[in-house]
């Protein structure tokens, strides 16, 4: 916070002064809370991309890569049933969402897992890939002529878009990102595949002498994390944006990975730590507004945050998992 | 004179330099680094940083390679910068790559804006194209001097650390920090030596991007070709000669799509960019087995555990 203050300082603003517009854009008014909080949901659920595999000492970085497959996907789906009820079409689009995610990421842990493919590198490739996949489709196929300099898919139809919690201007996203952290809480820390996770996490072969199907549990996990990366996909098409188009691939992929790093892949903790980014994120065009300072502040503010935490864990010594994996 | 698709193969040459020289830097940059046994993820960063550095330093003193060097040193600190954090006990170097991608990339913006308008003078291309009347081969074979200076640090590099002690110590840091311990070696410093060098090179592949080629500083200059470096060096098996092929396969695997196009092959285009991509997974999947560790790999490092 401070290293963030002399940085403001020296860019010629008034340190107090930002940080009290920080305060105010993020979490000041009920407004601006809820701005924070509709850019805390995607977090959430491309944090759970990245904890998940976390727990079998996967470093999974393809949130992104799922974020824009299960858009995509979700968006082509609700474009192919023009005329069902909004009910219906939401579902599939969530499932379809979902799948897409979750094959996506699962190709890193099937490629892992069988032919020994570093899965962080190969999740990266498919971030790239799917982005190619997605520019691909909606400048061809899937591509309304009325798009014209910006391609994107046709409109959903506002009757399917996602709509708000009643009082605010939050939509439902939000509760999606909180339950599916607390059902992923439940599932690492209360079942039975929660603790073979963490076994084959902590100790491969101790996992294999036990007899644990290590290689599915991988391939799962990697499902189950990309499919919460595409349901964020899909709720910022049928939540905000309502088509598919390159503002899927927003980074939140990459702004996921950092607050599951940080919340230490806790799934409950991954909750208020997309809140602060969530915030932080939300008081960028305030900032610029008021001050003057170019949106880029807030990513040095970003990554100033992040290398204290980081640096801060050599105090905690708690991220026994990750040091493990260094240490072995 | 109607070249046709010999156009292309032309233009996929050409590419391969043009587009391949700054993944040279920076893969052999992420190459030094990984074999002192970190993984520096920052160097997207890093890039952007160099990029920017050079860019405005070249505007001001009106004197290009003066930018290139700036941009070298403004990469060097940053990957000073990310060593020194990874040096203290259980800091993963993955997250703190990650955020120092964030930070290297906001700070060039911040300190960017201003110079997204002027134009600064652009690194001197060397032509070797002279005997040629083909316009298309005169392009294709402008080669950036830097591009040759990639070359000399290629082989360079690649003799230091087979040859020399020095290459020998940062070798052994990689296999084993405890064998290099018992040595009486200095882990950590050879550590922040060998990625503050890497920085530096990288820097350079940044300055590279904003001088001569796209050769204009915007915020969406370079499009994760940092992250790309690491599964380039992979690739590349962590040989700094491997770096050069392998940068050089990536620029023409790049290039094919738009040469494609000035043929007349329009649709597609987006995929012809993921060419490169979907290359470098069927090469990992191809060469990667459960069954025995990849030649010449560093112990030490996470990411292929």
């Amino acid at each position: 916070m401070v290293l963030f203050g002399i940085f403001v300082a020296s860019a010629g603003a008034d340190p107090f002064e930002v940080y009290q517009t920080m305060y105010r854009a993020a979490f000041g008014t009920s407004f601006s809370w809820q701005n924070t909080l509709v850019r805390a949901a995607p977090l959430m659920l491309t944090a759970l991309c990245t904890a998940l595999p976390g727990y079998l000492g996967l470093i999974v970085i393809g949130g992104e890569g799922a974020v824009v497959m299960g858009g995509l996907f979700a968006a082509i789906v609700a474009l192919t049933m023009p005329t069902a009820p909004p009910i219906v079409v939401l579902t599939t689009m969530a499932l379809a969402g979902m799948l897409a995610g979750g094959v996506w990421l699962m190709i890193g842990g099937a490629l892992r897992h069988y032919r020994a493919v570093n899965e962080t590198i190969s999740s990266l490739l498919l971030n790239y890939i799917a982005i190619a996949l997605l520019n691909h489709l909606v400048t061809s196929t899937f591509r309304d002529p009325e798009s014209l300099n910006h391609p994107s898919t046709h409109h959903i139809g506002e009757a399917n878009m996602i709509g708000v919690i009643p009082g605010t201007d939050l939509h439902w996203g939000l509760a999606f990102g909180i339950v599916a952290c607390v059902i992923a809480w439940f599932l690492m820390n209360h079942t039975v595949f929660g603790f073979a996770s963490q076994i084959a996490g902590g100790n491969v072969r101790a996992a294999q002498v036990a007899g644990l199907p290590v290689g599915r549990l991988i391939l799962i996990i990697c499902c189950v994390a990309g499919a919460a990366g595409g349901l964020a996909g899909m709720l910022e098409v049928a939540a905000i944006h309502g088509r598919a188009n390159d503002t899927l691939n927003a980074n939140y992929g990459y702004a996921g990975i950092l607050v599951a790093f940080v919340a230490r892949n806790n799934p409950l903790a991954i909750i208020p730590v997309a809140v602060l980014l969530g915030g932080i994120r939300a008081s960028s065009g305030l900032l610029q507004r008021t001050h003057e300072l170019p949106d880029a502040t807030v990513l040095v503010m970003q990554g100033i945050i992040f290398l204290v935490i980081l640096f801060s864990e050599t105090l905690y010594g708690r991220f026994a998992k990750l040091q493990k994996q260094g240490a072995a | 004179m109607e070249v046709g698709w010999w156009g292309v193969l032309i233009a996929v040459l050409g590419g391969a330099i043009r587009i391949g020289t700054p993944f040279l830097f920076v893969s052999l940059g992420e190459c030094l680094t990984e074999k002192s046994g970190r993984i520096n993820l920052g160097l997207e960063g890093t890039l952007v940083m160099g990029a920017m550095t050079g860019y405005a330093v070249s505007l001001h003193s009106g004197s290009p390679w003066l930018g290139v060097l700036c941009a070298g040193l403004a990469g060097m600190a940053l990957g000073a910068l990310h060593s020194w954090i990874c040096s203290f006990q259980r800091v993963n170097d993955i997250a703190v790559g990650i955020a120092m991608m964030l930070f290297g990339t906001g700070l060039a913006f911040f300190l960017g804006k201003p110079y997204i308008q002027p134009s600064a003078p652009r690194l001197p291309s060397i032509d070797l194209g002279g005997w040629s009347d083909v316009p298309q081969i005169k392009a294709a074979l402008q080669i950036n001097a830097l591009f040759l200076l990639g070359i000399v640090v290629a082989v360079l590099l690649g003799w230091m650390l087979k040859n020399t002690a020095w290459g020998l110590k940062v070798r052994v840091v990689g296999e084993s920090a405890d064998a290099a311990r018992a040595l009486g070696l200095p882990v950590d410093r050879i550590r922040i030596l060998s990625t503050a060098q890497g920085g530096f090179l990288a820097g350079i592949g940044g300055s590279y991007l904003s001088l001569y080629y796209p050769f204009n500083w915007s915020e969406g200059l370079s499009s994760g070709q940092g992250l790309m470096a690491v599964a380039l060096v992979i690739f590349a098996r962590w040989q700094p000669i491997g770096c050069l092929w392998v940068s050089l396969l990536w620029g023409g695997a790049a290039a094919l799509g738009p040469s494609l196009q000035s043929v007349g092959i329009t649709g597609g285009y987006y995929i012809f960019n993921a060419i490169p991509y979907i290359m470098t997974l069927a090469v990992m999947i191809i060469t990667c087995s459960p069954k025995r560790t990849l030649v010449g790999v560093p112990r030490e490092l996470t990411v292929t555990r």
